[in-house]
């Protein structure tokens, strides 16, 4: 039955308890023939929200499956020293204006988080929605050099890159950025081939499908026989995601499904695509919890050096301090441990005073277990 | 070296923590101590005080006027008194232009006479430009107490009614503010709640209003009143379909968002339906509707539990920070 208020909402069809109901059906049919728990990992943070918010977790443990988050938070994985160089620039040169998301600048280092620190005079610390708004005050503000400080995955990378491209155009010399990005398909490399855990199956990223396609996820299947589906971030996208992997499992078909279809091209999108392989060069990176990884990251090529904060001012990005004693975001983040086997995690770790990112960012595992498991009260 | 945070504001763990810490034990007596929304004083009058910082001090749906009537007025009738008096204070920025200033006046008058209410005492100051943010209004509200509410009356299989679709007011402020460029139509729900004061007489319980933190952090804080869980059902908790196109394109959560004219009330059981229908009477009722009720088979004491739409169950957290939108 569709009631007169879902229909009000369309989304409200992807999140029914019928719809549900008959998914969570469907997985169990299946996971009737394996195993169990059946343990995936879900790659990205916002299928962590959409697991948590609609209270799908304890719904899918009664099917025999196990959902594991994976590293799929870009503020999580930027080491400590990307913060550290920002905030040593800010509060010693003046003249600069910093922008960043939200999230950004509340991360805790050894040097204090961006949002806390005092920026020398004439320099101030800017939040923006989005990196057009840095672009925007480039323009607007000759006299100052505005640098956009963006850590992302392939979703944001296009976006974020493209406002290079145009400072580049407009010949914009006040304008830089300062990038985290970072590459989904070689850091599930890593992750399978750290041993460490035994995951059956994975759930990839849709927003960062959209950007990359299938194709860069054939690997998984076709090297470590471990199958994967594209999802969408409603619970019924995600209960497609998980009929899936468990189907390939059953039948020992592992492959690259796409259950998002109605987003996600298999091409991706080519267009981003063109731009970044135009603009950026991949690198090796090193990824909070993970480590180095060959090939994991991009950042602008030499040409556009100019508008890479890093070459321009001179930041040395080098591991320095690990972060507050105790925290285990690295764990949290390979999937290793939850959130709720951190010794520091809601006792001293908390939403109004994290002391690693996972509690910062709107897509960190521990602030969405915090803000809706039970585990969560003292 | 500790410094004040705006998250000490804004309505959630944080600003609970600053008053059970700091604030109580400073200032602890018998009627401070029983933390209403307003005092109970003795010949039974309630009383009160709020103070308005609201940026913008227009908005679609009202303005810094007509929120700090009745922002005060609601806290008043949520402690089951008649609102009657109201004082007036003014710290306004050197500067505003005297139009605005008068348009404000002008708000809190209609307001005021809208709801029988009558300011009779105030004061006005004037701060240095760059001192203040144009203006910022404190009221304090004297009513009558018709009946005091009673948690420790509330009992398993009692409901919980929402009185209106919830949000309006916080998202109509953040779009206001104009950050996202996004145009939504969407109006604060800013209203006063006189019209549930005949509800104290016909059995409700509790009422709070929605405001800071939203239905979330309330339900919350009605836990800690209780001996029993909560159980809400997400899919009853009434939301225009215009709200939940916006929260899901910022990707907020519409259950922390601020109302200014909304209310949560406990009804008991058998009289739940009964006052529902006098709510919904009122056009500031029309989208009441019972989200849930108090428990004793599912959850434990000091929980408030959300049946998500799709069927799976979450606990409710109050607020702890602002409100950010995801970045990817």
């Amino acid at each position: 039955m569709i009631s007169k208020k879902s229909q009000t909402f369309a989304l409200n069809n992807w999140r029914s308890r019928e719809t549900v109901g008959k998914l969570l059906e469907l997985i169990a049919s299946r996971t009737r023939f394996l195993k169990t728990p059946v343990k995936i990992m879900e790659v990205c943070g916002t299928h962590t929200m959409t697991l948590h918010r609609f209270g799908l977790k304890p719904l899918l443990k009664q099917v025999g499956v196990e959902m594991i988050s994976g590293p799929g938070c870009p503020v999580c994985i930027t080491p400590d020293y990307f913060h550290e160089a920002i905030i040593d620039l800010i509060t010693s040169q003046s003249n600069l204006i910093v922008c960043t998301f939200g999230d950004m600048t509340r991360v805790p280092t050894p040097k204090g988080a961006l949002q806390t620190v005092v920026p020398k005079k004439g320099s101030k610390l800017q939040i923006v929605y989005s990196p057009e708004e840095a672009l925007e005050l480039a323009r607007e503000n000759p006299e100052k050099e505005i640098i956009f400080f963006g850590a992302g995955f392939e979703t944001t990378i296009p976006g974020i890159t493209f406002t290079a491209k145009k400072a580049f155009q407009e010949k914009l010399s006040n304008f830089s950025l300062l990038t985290a990005f970072w590459l989904i398909p070689p850091a599930l490399e890593a992750i399978i081939n750290s041993q460490e855990l035994a995951i059956s199956g994975f759930i990839y990223p849709g927003h960062v499908s959209v950007i990359i396609g299938e194709k860069p996820y054939s690997f998984v299947a076709q090297k470590y026989g471990l199958p994967g589906a594209i999802a969408g971030f409603e619970p019924a996208d995600v209960l497609l995601g998980i009929a899936s992997v468990v189907k390939q499992l059953k039948d020992n078909k592992p492959e690259v499904d796409n259950v998002y279809k109605r987003v996600v091209r298999p091409e991706g999108n080519t267009q981003a695509l063109t731009l970044m392989s135009e603009m950026l060069e991949e690198v090796d990176a090193d990824w909070r919890g993970l480590g180095v990884i060959p090939r994991s990251g991009l950042q602008l090529k030499p040409v556009y050096a100019q508008f890479d904060a890093r070459r321009r001012y001179g930041l040395k990005l080098l591991p320095g301090k690990i972060t507050a004693s105790g925290c285990r975001c690295g764990d949290v983040i390979k999937g290793l441990i939850s959130p709720q086997e951190c010794p520091l995690f809601a006792r001293v770790c908390q939403p109004d005073n994290p002391k690693g990112p996972c509690m910062v960012s709107y897509e960190g595992a521990c602030l969405i277990e915090y803000k809706y498991s039970s585990g969560a009260k003292r | 070296m500790k410094k004040v945070s705006l998250e000490m504001g804004s309505g959630g763990k944080l600003m609970r923590d600053f008053i059970a810490e700091k604030l109580l034990p400073t200032f602890s007596n018998s009627i401070l101590n029983e933390l209403h929304d307003s005092a109970f004083l003795p010949g039974d009058l309630a009383f009160t005080t709020d103070s308005y910082t609201v940026d913008p001090i227009f908005f679609p749906g009202g303005d810094i006027g007509t929120l700090c009537v009745n922002g005060t007025i609601n806290d008043l009738v949520v402690s089951g008194a008649r609102p009657e008096y109201l004082s007036l204070a003014l710290i306004i920025e050197e500067g505003l232009e005297f139009e605005l200033l008068e348009k404000i006046l002008k708000s809190i008058k209609r307001t005021a006479s809208l709801n029988s209410v009558r300011i009779v005492t105030g004061d006005t100051k004037v701060v240095p430009q760059g001192q203040g943010d144009k203006i910022f209004i404190n009221t304090a509200g004297l009513g009558r107490i018709l009946k005091k509410p009673r948690p420790e009356k509330i009992k398993p299989g009692d409901k919980l009614i929402v009185t209106g679709s919830i949000g309006e007011h916080g998202l109509a402020i953040m779009l206001a503010r104009n950050d996202f460029r996004m145009f939504s139509g969407i109006k604060s729900d800013c209203a006063p709640l006189l019209f549930l004061l005949p509800l104290w007489e016909k059995g409700a319980l509790w009422m709070r209003d929605i405001t800071r933190g939203g239905l979330a952090t309330v339900l919350s804080e009605l836990t800690e009143k209780i001996n029993y869980p909560l159980l809400v059902e997400e899919a009853n908790i009434p939301m225009s379909s215009k709200l939940q196109g916006a929260v899901e394109i910022l990707g907020i959560d519409p259950l922390y968002l601020a109302c200014e004219g909304r209310a949560l009330i406990v009804a008991p059981e058998d009289q739940a339906e009964h006052l529902l229908k006098i709510i919904k009477k009122h056009p500031l009722g029309k989208t009441a509707a019972i989200i849930g009720q108090v428990e004793d088979k599912i959850g434990k004491k000091g929980e408030a539990l959300l049946r998500s739409i799709s069927g799976g169950l979450r606990l409710l957290e109050p607020l702890t920070s602002e409100l950010l939108p995801r970045i990817c």
